[in-house]
């Protein structure tokens, strides 16, 4: 691996149980599309969020075969924050309220 | 062209003078409809007085270009709901303007490290996440244009317009396809 971005250790690890959900109102959605390789995608996943392989393998094929993955989720800044660098890569990136 | 190798801190990998050419020119297009659309961006005052740029409201009409740069909510494109289409506005107006600098970013560091005769390419990490982002965005443009889909078969038949273009978009894939690999081995 090149970047599992030891910088980006606050985004590494998912949200533990006890965080309630107001701290995470918002969410990163990731869309299938027919043009993006899944090796990039996955590369992605690691270099944006600093995910392991096997995390970031597995959102890539949720986003594959389920047609969304959630790959992020917080504050509306940091939902948009990491929106606009998934559009950066070129990646197919909403955000949206947690219902 | 060979497949691309990791040299230390570089990653490393020859193109002939007609695959230079082809890349070059997709890049330089691209590159030229993201500073068109930069351009059109609405100049204000205040916008000059406070530094903070404002780019525009509305998803551009050209579905390249929409592609390239995607609202930030899913919005049905028959009824959107209108604090959603409000907030989709806002937050492109606010966005846009460094995401077509980092798109432009990337597409001039392809035309600084690929030659124009072709020959070695040689690219740090860096660049080389550059040429990812810059080559997904040449497939993602080729993609919409020939309306490529997961079944795409890898040649199409021969009195298809699309035929000879669609070569290119498997080549494009190929090249992001091993680097990636390159950068992602170990």
């Amino acid at each position: 691996m090149t970047t599992p971005a030891a910088t980006e250790q606050t985004q590494a690890e998912p949200a533990g149980a006890e965080v309630a959900a107001e701290d995470q109102p918002w969410q990163t959605v990731v869309w299938n599309d027919p043009v993006n390789l899944m090796s990039y995608v996955t590369y992605v996943f690691q270099k944006l969020f600093g995910y392991s392989r096997e995390k970031a393998t597995k959102l890539m094929l949720d986003v594959h075969h389920k047609g969304k993955a959630i790959v992020s989720s917080g504050s509306k800044e940091k939902v948009e924050g990491d929106v606009a660098k998934l559009h950066a890569a070129g990646l197919w990136a909403t955000m949206e309220h947690t219902s | 062209m060979n497949v691309w190798k990791r040299k230390g801190a570089t990653v490393v990998a020859t193109m002939d003078r007609q695959e230079a050419a082809v890349l070059r020119g997709l890049v330089s297009q691209i590159n030229d409809m993201l500073m068109a659309r930069a351009e059109e961006a609405p100049q204000d005052e205040l916008a000059e007085l406070t530094g903070i740029r404002t780019g525009p409201t509305t998803s551009p009409d050209d579905p390249i270009l929409s592609r390239l740069l995607p609202d930030f909510h899913r919005l049905d494109p028959d009824k959107p709901d209108k604090t959603e289409q409000d907030s989709a506005a806002a937050l492109r107006s606010l966005h846009e303007p460094e995401l077509l600098e980092q798109k432009t970013g990337v597409a001039e560091v392809v035309l600084e490290t690929c030659p124009p005769g072709g020959g070695r390419v040689s690219l740090t990490f860096e660049q080389a996440d550059a040429w990812l982002s810059a080559l997904n965005d040449v497939r993602l443009a080729l993609g919409t244009a020939l309306d490529v889909t997961e079944e795409m078969p890898d040649e199409l038949p021969e009195d298809d317009p699309r035929s000879p273009h669609l070569g290119v978009y498997h080549w494009l894939t190929w090249v992001q396809d091993t680097l990636v690999d390159a950068l992602a081995g170990d």
